[in-house]
C-alpha cells in the first residue's frame, strides 16, 4: 500500500495480524499514548496499521449495550426480598396449622429481611433522597415500578404482624394504647396479605431483570421467576431450620428439599434454554465460581436435611448452608448479567443468528436495517 | 404505555393528540467527515461534563468511546481496507435481495457514464483500498422506548415532539432504564463516571440521575433545531419532520445504491422492527454492529406480557407447594 515516494525512508512494517474468523476475543483494546507510536510525524503510519487487530465484528470491542449501575446491594436485596416474601407464606401456614414459634420466627425473618433489603434497595439508587418518587405512579409496564408497589404493600402488612408478634413477645409492651384490639383484630386479614403478596415479592424480580437488554438476563426471561422462586423457597425453609426447633419444621424441611430441587433443574433449564454465548457468564468467572458454589451447598443442605433434619444442631447447620446457596444465586445471576455486557459478542451473535433465523423463515419486513 | 404507540406516532399515543408532527435526526454518515462539531455544540449547550480521564483510546480518531451520561452526541471512526469494503458492498445488495426494491445494475468504478453528465452526482466515491467510516451516534428516540416503559418514577416522558425526554429533578437514578435501552445510551450519571482526573471547578449538575440526548427540548420549545444538527458543517446530521426525514433517505440510499455503492443502507427506517422505528434514522455503509448498534435490537417489554405470566405462574407454584408441604408434614 505504497502512497507517497516518502514510504521508502519509512521502517518496514510487521506483519499485519489478522483476526481468524470464530477465534478468541482478542486482547487489551485500550492502548496507551506511549505505545501508540513515537510523536514525529514520519512514523505515525503505525497508529493506522495497528488498527487492523481489531475484527470488524464489533466496534473496537466496545459493549453495544450497558449495564445497570446494580452492584452488590441489589443482590442482597434479591436475596433478602426472597426470604421475606418466602417466610411471609410460611408465618401464616405456620398461623393456620397451630405452630406457634414458627409463626413467630417466620414474622419476624420476613420483616426483618424486608427492612433490610429495603435499605440496600434505597441505598443502590443514584438518589437515595428521592426513594418516595417510585411512588407517584404505578406503571404496569415497569417490573421496578409494580415490584416497588408489591415491595411497599408487603411491607406494610408484615409490618402489622411482625408488631403483633413483638408485642406478645414482650407483654403488650408496645405503646398501641387504644388501638391493641384494633390491630390484633386485622391479623388475620394481614396474614393472608402476607401469604398472598409473598409469592410475588420473590417472583417479581425475574421479570426486573428479564426485561432488560442485558444478554444474559433477556435470554433468562422465561427461566429467572422459576428460578427465584425456588431459591426463595429454600432460603424460606432454611432459615426456619436455623431459627424455629425441629419440633415445629417438618412443613419448612419439605419446602427447602423442593426448593433445592426447583432450583437446580430451573438453573439448568435456563442455561439450556440460552445461546451458548449468553449462557457462558453463568458458567464461567466470578459469577460462574458463584453459581457452582450455590449449587453445591444447595445441594448438601438438602441432603444434610433429609438426613438429619430432625436433629437441631445438622438441621441449623443446613439451614445456614441452604441461606448462603440462596443468597450465592443472585449474587450469580446479577454479576453474570453485569459481566455479559462487556463483551459485545454476547449481543451481536445471538441477534445476528435470530435475525437470520426469521429471515430463513420467510420473514423478510422486520429488520431494523433496509435498503431504500 | 408507549407499547401501545400506533400510526398517529408515538406522541399522539401518549395523549398529546394528532396535532403536532413527529421530529427527529437523519444522519446520513456518506457524507459525514468526522469533525466532531455536533459532540462539542452538544456538550456546550446542554453543559454535559467531561467524560473520562482523557485517555487516548487508540481506535483511529475517535477519543470519546461510546453515548453515555454526559455524551450525547458520539463520533465514531472506522478504518477499512479492500476486503472489508468489498464485504460490505456484498452485504448491502443481500438487503436488495430480500424483497427491497430493486435497483439498477453497478456501473464498473472509474468509468464514466455515457451520455449527459449534468445530473451526474460528481461525488468522488470512496477508494477501493481504503475507507475512513465516519458516524455521529446519538440516542435513537424510539417509538417503543424501553427506558421510558420501565422507568418507575415517570420521570422519563414522551415529548409533544415524540422524543423520549429525562426529568432531571423526578429522576431518582434506580437504573433500570440503562438496563432496558437496547442501544446502550442512556446511564446514570455517578461519581464514577465524571470524576475526571483534570480537575474542573464547576459544579456536575444532575449527579446521581439517567442522562441522554434530549432532542435538545429546550430549543424545540422555542421553535429552534438541536445544536448538533444546526452546527453540523456538511449536513450529514439533519433534523425536521420524522416522515418527511425518512423519505428523504430512502432517496438518498437508492442514488446510492445507483451509484454502485450497494453498501449503503438504513437503520431504525422500518416502524415493523423490533423497537417500532426510530426518530434517529441513520444511513450507514456497512453492518450496524461494524458501528457499535446492535443488528436486531428488541425493546425489552415487547414480551413483558409472557414475563409478568412467568411471574404469575412461579408464584402460584411457590404457594402451591408452601401449602403442600404444611399438609405434608402434618403427620
Amino acid at each position: 500500500m505504497s502512497i507517497t515516494p516518502l514510504d521508502a525512508d519509512r521502517p518496514p512494517e510487521g506483519p499485519r495480524r489478522r483476526r481468524r474468523p470464530g477465534a478468541g476475543r482478542t486482547g487489551r483494546r485500550r492502548r496507551s499514548i506511549d505505545r501508540l507510536g513515537s510523536t514525529d510525524g514520519g512514523r505515525e503510519q503505525a497508529v493506522v496499521e495497528d488498527i487492523t487487530i481489531d475484527p470488524y465484528d464489533s466496534y473496537y470491542g466496545r459493549p453495544v449495550v450497558k449495564a445497570p449501575p446494580w452492584r452488590a446491594p441489589i443482590a442482597v436485596y434479591l436475596f433478602l426480598g426472597g426470604l421475606a416474601g418466602g417466610s411471609g407464606i410460611l408465618a401464616t401456614g405456620a398461623r393456620l396449622t397451630g405452630r406457634p414459634v414458627l409463626r413467630r420466627t417466620a414474622r419476624l425473618t420476613a420483616l426483618g429481611a424486608l427492612g433490610v433489603g429495603t435499605v440496600a434497595l434505597i441505598e443502590d439508587l443514584g438518589r437515595p433522597e428521592r426513594f418516595l418518587n417510585m411512588m407517584r405512579t404505578l406503571k404496569i409496564s415497569s417490573p421496578m415500578s409494580v415490584g416497588t408497589w408489591i415491595l411497599g404493600s408487603f411491607g406494610a402488612v408484615s409490618g402489622v404482624v411482625g408488631a403483633i408478634e413483638v408485642d406478645r413477645m414482650t407483654g403488650e409492651r408496645i405503646p398501641l394504647g387504644p388501638l391493641r384490639p384494633l390491630v390484633h383484630g386485622a391479623e388475620t386479614p394481614a396474614a393472608l396479605a402476607q401469604a398472598a403478596l409473598g409469592p410475588l415479592l420473590a417472583s417479581y424480580t425475574g421479570a426486573l431483570l428479564g426485561d432488560t437488554a442485558v444478554p444474559t438476563w433477556a435470554a433468562g426471561r422465561k427461566h429467572l421467576s422459576a428460578l427465584f422462586v425456588s431459591s426463595a423457597t429454600l432460603a424460606t425453609g432454611g432459615a426456619a431450620m436455623l431459627t424455629a426447633p425441629v419440633s415445629e419444621t417438618r412443613p419448612a424441611r419439605l419446602l427447602a428439599v423442593a426448593g433445592v430441587a426447583g432450583d437446580v433443574a430451573s438453573l439448568h433449564a435456563m442455561k439450556a434454554s440460552m445461546h451458548p454465548l449468553e449462557a457462558e457468564p453463568l458458567e464461567t468467572g466470578r459469577p460462574g465460581t458463584m453459581l457452582r458454589w450455590a449449587e453445591r451447598l444447595a445441594v448438601a443442605g438438602a441432603v444434610g436435611t433429609v438426613l438429619g433434619g430432625r436433629h437441631r444442631a445438622v438441621a441449623a447447620v443446613s439451614g445456614a448452608a441452604l441461606l448462603a446457596a440462596s443468597a450465592l444465586t443472585r449474587f450469580g445471576v446479577l454479576e453474570a448479567g453485569l459481566e455479559s455486557v462487556k463483551d459485545p459478542r454476547r449481543v451481536i451473535e445471538p441477534q445476528k443468528a435470530r435475525l437470520a433465523a426469521r429471515r430463513d423463515a420467510g420473514i423478510t419486513d422486520d429488520s431494523i436495517t433496509t435498503v431504500g | 404505555m408507549s407499547l401501545l404507540a400506533g400510526p398517529a406516532g408515538p406522541a399522539a399515543a401518549s395523549g398529546w393528540g394528532g396535532d403536532q408532527q413527529r421530529v427527529g435526526f437523519f444522519t446520513d454518515t456518506s457524507i459525514c467527515i468526522g469533525c466532531k462539531a455536533c459532540e462539542v455544540a452538544c456538550k456546550e449547550w446542554n453543559r454535559n461534563p467531561v467524560d473520562g480521564d482523557l485517555e487516548i483510546l487508540g481506535s483511529s480518531y475517535d477519543n470519546t468511546g461510546a453515548l453515555g451520561a454526559n455524551t450525547w452526541r458520539h463520533v465514531a471512526f472506522v478504518e477499512q481496507g479492500r476486503e472489508r469494503i468489498e464485504a460490505a458492498q456484498e452485504s448491502g445488495r443481500k438487503l436488495v435481495g430480500l424483497g427491497m426494491p430493486t435497483v439498477g445494475p453497478r456501473p464498473p468504478r472509474g468509468q464514466t457514464p455515457d451520455g449527459d453528465l449534468s445530473g451526474t452526482d460528481r461525488t468522488p466515491p470512496n477508494t477501493q483500498e481504503f475507507r475512513w467510516l465516519m458516524s455521529s451516534d446519538v440516542c435513537k428516540h424510539c417509538t417503543n422506548a424501553g427506558c421510558l416503559d420501565v422507568c418507575p418514577t415517570g420521570a422519563i416522558f414522551r415529548s409533544e415532539f415524540g422524543s423520549v425526554v429525562v426529568q432531571s429533578d423526578v429522576c431518582n437514578g434506580c437504573g433500570t432504564c440503562v438496563a432496558a435501552c437496547p442501544f446502550g445510551v442512556i446511564e446514570r450519571r455517578d461519581d464514577g463516571t465524571v470524576s475526571a482526573k483534570v480537575e474542573r471547578d464547576e459544579d456536575v449538575p444532575h449527579a446521581g440521575t439517567a442522562n441522554k440526548c434530549t432532542l435538545c427540548y429546550d430549543r424545540l420549545v422555542v421553535g429552534e433545531q438541536p445544536a448538533c444538527s444546526a452546527t453540523c458543517p456538511t449536513q450529514s446530521i439533519r433534523f425536521g419532520e420524522h416522515d418527511e426525514l425518512v423519505d428523504s433517505a430512502e432517496d438518498r440510499v437508492r442514488a446510492l445504491h445507483e451509484q454502485g455503492m450497494t453498501e449503503a443502507r438504513l437503520y431504525g427506517a422500518n416502524p415493523k422492527d423490533g423497537v417500532g422505528g426510530t426518530g434517529s434514522v441513520f444511513l450507514l455503509l456497512d453492518e450496524p454492529e461494524v458501528y457499535g448498534l446492535p443488528p436486531d435490537p428488541q425493546v425489552p417489554t415487547k414480551e413483558l406480557p409472557q414475563m409478568y405470566a412467568r411471574v404469575g405462574i412461579a408464584a402460584a407454584g411457590m404457594l402451591a407447594a408452601t401449602a403442600l408441604a404444611f399438609l405434608g408434614g402434618r403427620r
